[in-house]
């Protein structure tokens, strides 16, 4: 993908403060305006070429598979999988056609891989898929014949230089943890020379839209994560100090408060985030996230509603599009406080203080 | 030989595993009972050596900018992060060697495309996997093979020279910009090998004058642990 579409270096941030404060800022001046004793928490997971064109045995009709979870992390034997029939990345998924009906035991050949449908999971495009072949097999297939899952409203093909962050590590996401994209070493480096910390975790971040409306209410999938064990000790030292944990991703958020303790701090080791973040989930580690600007409704807009009032919210929004900022996984970002005014911050400081 | 080295648990990609010095390295890291992923070009000589060493195979040519993220996606996931990348495979550009003036432009952009892009291009791609492992105090280090023609004006090895001196710069920039991450890069000039890579270059040397890849093989590895925190048994951190 050509630079000056992503256009990283020319990203903007709209950056909300505890005190309910805007401001419009190039989105480099991350670097800037976090403060030192800061605790900055990205997701290191590098993108999986999720997207796998093959055709279904029996019918002999062309099929898309997107892997979108993981029934154990790490074993690319089993996937959950959402299935689409004929129709490329240029064609909404909206307006995909459905698969083949698709029966447990059907057969799938997907280039050098082949597969077979376990299940169907309450869906005619839901199922879960078994791969054949050794992990080596698996992973090389994978390598050479899937692609990055595609995005309509982004004309040129996507291959995974455009989808790792600089960052990445395992390939176990399926969609990019694309908040991860504002970072580079340089941001890194002014981080640390402010007393800055940064530390990662590792969450297989699924994907964030199927196209189907009644698919759609079941997202996210659970997540599992990874939280080292460096990464849990800063952050527990950071809250036991009262300094702030930054969470780049709604990813990163899903795995932060799954993992919560007691005491402020997180688990070290893995883990799975079930179920969505929203209004009246209580925050318990996160106190600011960076995220992309994402619409009204998706998983990743509603996890926001944590952060701050609805009210509040829906300024945030009439902001960001009377100002231009540009939508999606390879957009513009917010950087958002939780509001102390926030219902559910002073329900729990109520219940401490009591 | 390295025989009493032991280096369980320590990730390790190596390029151009399939003869010379990464054939070598390959054998002796997974003596030393190291976690190994290689790279070569043909399918038959990676299943071959995959089946002695027990190392993992993959199957592309650090030259093609479209083999890389393939690469680093299997190597990273087969392997579950990198502590190590050595970067071996080489090109000598025009065989028989050639003088500038006689060496296609196609050649010099094979030797560099080898040499020194694929080099840089694996190793940004890897580059966050490396940092990772520095940050849970496993060490992460970069080898870059280079050459004593990266230095001295041999007539007729121009393409490689060139491209190894790039190289040996590249590393230095490269480790200067990175330690603060805790990722060191280090340049090896391994010698004058028996090797396949050298027969080419000189059909006529008298190979009993020329180093065992055995010997250079040894003496990387020493160097990767000793640059490398002390490893425990299981105290590492994934």
């Amino acid at each position: 993908m050509a630079t000056d579409q992503r256009a990283p270096r020319s990203a903007r941030l709209l950056a909300v403060n505890a005190s309910g404060e805007l401001a419009h800022l190039p989105r480099n001046e991350l670097a800037l305006i976090l403060r030192p004793g800061d605790v900055v928490v990205a997701n290191d997971a590098a993108t999986l070429p999720a997207s796998l064109p093959g055709k279904h045995v029996a019918s002999d009709a062309a099929i898309e598979i997107r892997l979108a979870g993981w029934l154990s992390l790490g074993d690319p034997t089993r996937f959950i999988a959402v299935c689409f029939g004929p129709g490329d990345f240029r064609m909404p998924t909206e307006d995909r056609p459905l698969p083949p009906p698709l029966r447990p035991g059907d057969q799938l050949s997907l280039g050098p891989l082949s597969a077979a449908i376990e299940c169907l999971l309450g869906h005619p495009r839901l199922c879960r898929l078994r791969l054949s072949g050794t992990r080596p097999a698996i992973l090389a297939g994978l390598a050479t014949h899937g692609r990055p899952i595609q995005y309509a409203h982004v004309p040129e093909p996507l291959a995974l230089w455009d989808v790792w962050t600089k960052i990445a590590t395992e390939p176990v996401a399926f969609e990019p943890p694309s908040a991860g994209f504002s970072l580079d070493w340089r941001m890194l480096a002014a981080w640390r020379s402010r007393g800055i910390h940064f530390v990662t975790l590792t969450h297989a971040a699924g994907i964030s839209s199927t196209g189907d409306p009644l698919l759609d209410l079941r997202l996210p999938f659970d997540e599992p994560y990874r939280i080292p064990k460096s990464t849990a000790l800063a952050i527990s030292c950071a809250k036991a100090a009262g300094r702030r944990i930054i969470a780049i991703g709604t990813s990163v958020v899903r795995a932060l408060e799954s993992a919560a303790d007691r005491d402020g701090g997180v688990r070290d080791g893995s883990g799975t985030a079930s179920g969505r973040i929203g209004e009246g989930t209580d925050l318990r580690v996160v106190d600011a996230i960076v995220t992309g600007v994402h619409q009204p409704g998706d998983s990743h807009f509603e996890l926001l509603r944590a952060f701050v009032e609805d009210s509040f919210l829906q300024r945030i929004v009439r902001d960001l599009a009377t100002h231009g900022y540009r939508g999606h996984e390879f957009g513009d970002s917010l950087l958002v406080h939780r509001s102390m005014n926030h219902t559910s911050l002073k329900r729990r400081v109520t219940q401490e203080v009591r | 030989m390295l025989t009493d080295t032991d280096l369980r648990g320590l990730r390790v990609a190596v390029t151009g595993g399939t003869s010379g010095l990464g054939l070598a390295l390959v054998c002796q890291l997974r003596t030393s009972g190291a976690d190994v992923a290689f790279i070569a070009r043909t399918a038959a000589a990676v299943a071959a050596v995959a089946g002695q060493t027990g190392a993992l195979g993959i199957v592309g040519d650090v030259g093609r900018k479209d083999d890389i993220y393939p690469m680093a996606l299997q190597i990273t996931g087969n392997l579950g992060g990198l502590d190590v990348l050595i970067n071996n495979a080489s090109s000598l550009g025009p065989v028989p060697l050639a003088f500038l003036a006689d060496t296609e432009c196609e050649e010099l952009e094979l030797a560099l495309a080898v040499n020194l892009i694929g080099p840089f291009r694996l190793t940004k791609a890897l580059f966050g996997a490396l940092a990772a492992s520095a940050r849970a105090g496993r060490g992460a280090l970069i080898v870059n093979v280079t050459s004593d023609a990266a230095v001295n004006a041999y007539p007729r090895w121009g393409a490689y020279s060139a491209s190894k001196a790039a190289l040996g710069h590249l590393t230095r920039v490269w480790d200067e910009e990175a330690k603060a991450e805790g990722v060191r890069f280090l340049s090896i000039d391994p010698g004058d090998m028996d090797t396949p890579l050298h027969a080419a270059a000189i059909p006529d040397a008298d190979p009993s004058t020329l180093k065992r890849p055995s010997d250079s093989a040894a003496e990387i590895i020493s160097a990767i642990v000793a640059r490398l925190p002390v490893r425990q048994s299981a105290g590492a951190e994934r």
